[in-house]
């Protein structure tokens, strides 16, 4: 080797050491230094429960009783074997493992979960329903879901209910009456409202490195991983997923779009663009007459942004509590594994339609796994009342 | 042996500028929007673009992420005397993101004493947001510019 090529050599390894020195420090120093980034996303920071003025019944517990019985009975659907917990298993985070839902036949999009919907002001993956209670009537009177109408579901409370739901809502209506009819309907929806809205995710590995961080002032050493506490570094840095999936519940609640493919076979699916019509007129909405609040308290609806590009093809941010316990993921089960979405928001492809909101992030194999890792640190299964956790108990004969 | 020094630095100098310009390049997010000055964020007194008006924001509470808010603003002159019956129309978004507000904020109601509500205004990320009032009365239409980071 000549002089000249040594020292260009050495020139080279001292550059590569500076570069190498920086990286390591970028990603090793976060998580010390965004202690508060990391505070926001725990559990401990949820805010109480929101009130729902829309449903009078929210928080009475007759009506989560009634409403879990509702979400178990299989005599509300049109072949009297599909329930809300078809798709929506309490043994799978009330939700099916599959990339399509399947009721009486199979619809165009992945089941959600329930889990902290109460937190959320527009539900389904493109927001058409405004509301717990008018999202869970949805399925009810879709042909593919659970494929029945409202005057069925209506003589079934009559006939099998008629105790509780009058001890619960008064009277049951006069069923000869359309207007009766849609208000049992309604009430079918308020009661099953008032049992999700205590289905709430329980506590992470993650939080309880957040709380034990926050009691002793530095990073516990034994509740994560190297490779988890790197992911979370990413996660609050380079990686940009606090863009969207931020706060304790680690979603924003609004609908971005991020190039997911369409999946094969299935109608295009503009997502949100045609959901902020839908869910201005729809039926059930805070301001329908079937509202119990009063129209100054619809401010979700009184400030919605009217549909733009940027809706188009947008869906909604899920919650990432609990992601690793329910793949496939994306509004259709388009990827069936965390890697598969990683390297998604990694490449950062076109969208099908629409614009995407991501840009190529240029993370390395190491990078995504420690990604992967940290997700893996956030399920903390479910907080409910045990009973609320599974079917209810059979009622006592004399009831 | 210049030369070879020569060499060495301008190695040195192209690997750093290539690690300097990607940093860069990440940190941009594709978008040319340069962060103002930290003393051009806060609630004011904030002059419109034309001289015309000035206002401050008045929160009652902290700004946080994924709240709706109600938010009162003062509308002044330049002298600092209050403008009633101003109407004002209310715009932002992120300049780092390419992306306006989550909701359409309106500003509805006088509160006296050249106050207005500023309702259903909501920010669903931490960072730079942009809040723009574009207020008309009988004294002319300005826009004012606010920066906040949340």
């Amino acid at each position: 080797m000549t002089s000249a090529k040594r020292l260009f050599a050495a020139g080279a390894l001292v550059a590569l050491l500076i570069l190498g020195y920086a990286t390591v420090r970028r990603v090793g120093d976060e998580p010390a230094a965004q202690i508060d980034a990391a505070m926001e996303l725990a559990l401990a920071a949820l805010e109480p429960l929101p009130s729902d003025p829309s449903n009078r019944w929210a928080d009475d517990p007759r009506a989560a009783d009634l409403g879990q019985r509702l979400f178990f009975d299989a005599r509300l659907s049109s072949n009297s074997r599909v329930s809300c917990a078809t798709c929506h298993d309490p043994a799978k985070e009330f939700q099916d493992s599959m990339a399509l839902a399947r009721g009486v036949g199979i619809t165009d999009r992945r089941t959600m979960p329930i889990t902290a919907t109460a937190y959320s002001p527009f539900l389904f993956w493109d927001g058409r329903k405004d509301s717990q209670w008018a999202q869970a009537l949805g399925p009810l009177e879709s042909p593919v879901e659970h494929g029945g109408n409202r005057g069925q579901y209506a003589k079934v409370v009559a006939e099998n209910y008629r105790a509780d739901y009058e001890a619960v809502f008064g009277r049951l209506p006069d069923l000869r009456e359309p207007d009766g009819v849609t208000q049992v309907f309604v009430n079918i929806g308020k009661a099953i409202a008032a049992y999700e809205r205590r289905i709430q995710y329980g506590p992470s590995r993650f939080d309880r490195f957040a709380a034990a961080w926050q009691e002793r002032g530095t990073p516990p050493k034994d509740a994560l991983s190297k490779e988890e506490l790197a992911g979370l570094a990413l996660f609050l840095g380079k990686a940009n997923c606090t863009q969207c999936h931020n706060g304790p519940l680690l979603t924003n609640n609004e609908f971005h779009n991020t190039g997911v493919p369409q999946r094969a076979g299935l109608p295009h699916d503009r997502g949100r663009f045609p959901a902020v019509a839908a869910v201005k007129s729809d039926e059930f909405n805070c301001r329908s007459r079937w509202s119990d609040a009063k129209a100054e308290e619809c401010a979700e609806l009184e400030f919605l942004a009217p549909a733009s590009h940027s809706l188009e093809r947008a869906f909604k941010v899920p919650s990432l509590r609990n992601v690793a316990e329910r793949a496939p993921y994306m509004h259709a089960g388009q990827f069936s594994t965390l890697a598969e979405v990683l390297d998604h928001y990694n490449r950062a492809p076109a969208a099908p339609a629409g614009h995407t909101e991501l840009k190529p992030l240029r993370l390395s194999a190491l990078e995504l796994r420690q990604l992967e890792a940290f997700l893996r640190s956030l399920s903390g299964g479910l907080s409910a009342p045990a009973k609320f956790l599974g079917a209810p108990a059979e009622p006592k004969t004399g009831d | 042996m210049l030369k070879l020094i020569f060499g060495v630095a301008a190695t040195v100098a192209l690997i750093a500028a290539a690690f300097v310009g990607l940093t860069m390049e990440h940190h941009a997010k594709g978008h040319d929007a340069l962060r103002p000055a930290a003393s051009e964020f806060g609630f004011g007194p904030r002059a419109s673009a034309g001289q015309r008006y000035a206002a401050t924001l008045q929160p009652r509470q902290p700004l946080r992420v994924r709240q709706l808010h109600a938010l009162p603003v003062l509308i002044t002159d330049a002298s600092g005397r209050p403008i009633e019956g101003a109407s004002i129309a209310v715009d932002g978004g992120m300049p780092e993101h390419g992306h306006g507000l989550p909701t359409q904020p309106k500003v509805r109601r006088a509160l006296g004493g050249g106050m207005y509500e500023i309702e259903g205004l909501r920010f669903n990320m931490g960072g730079w947001w942009e809040l723009k009032l574009a207020i008309e009365s009988s004294a002319g239409a300005d826009i004012v510019t606010f920066n906040l980071n949340l």
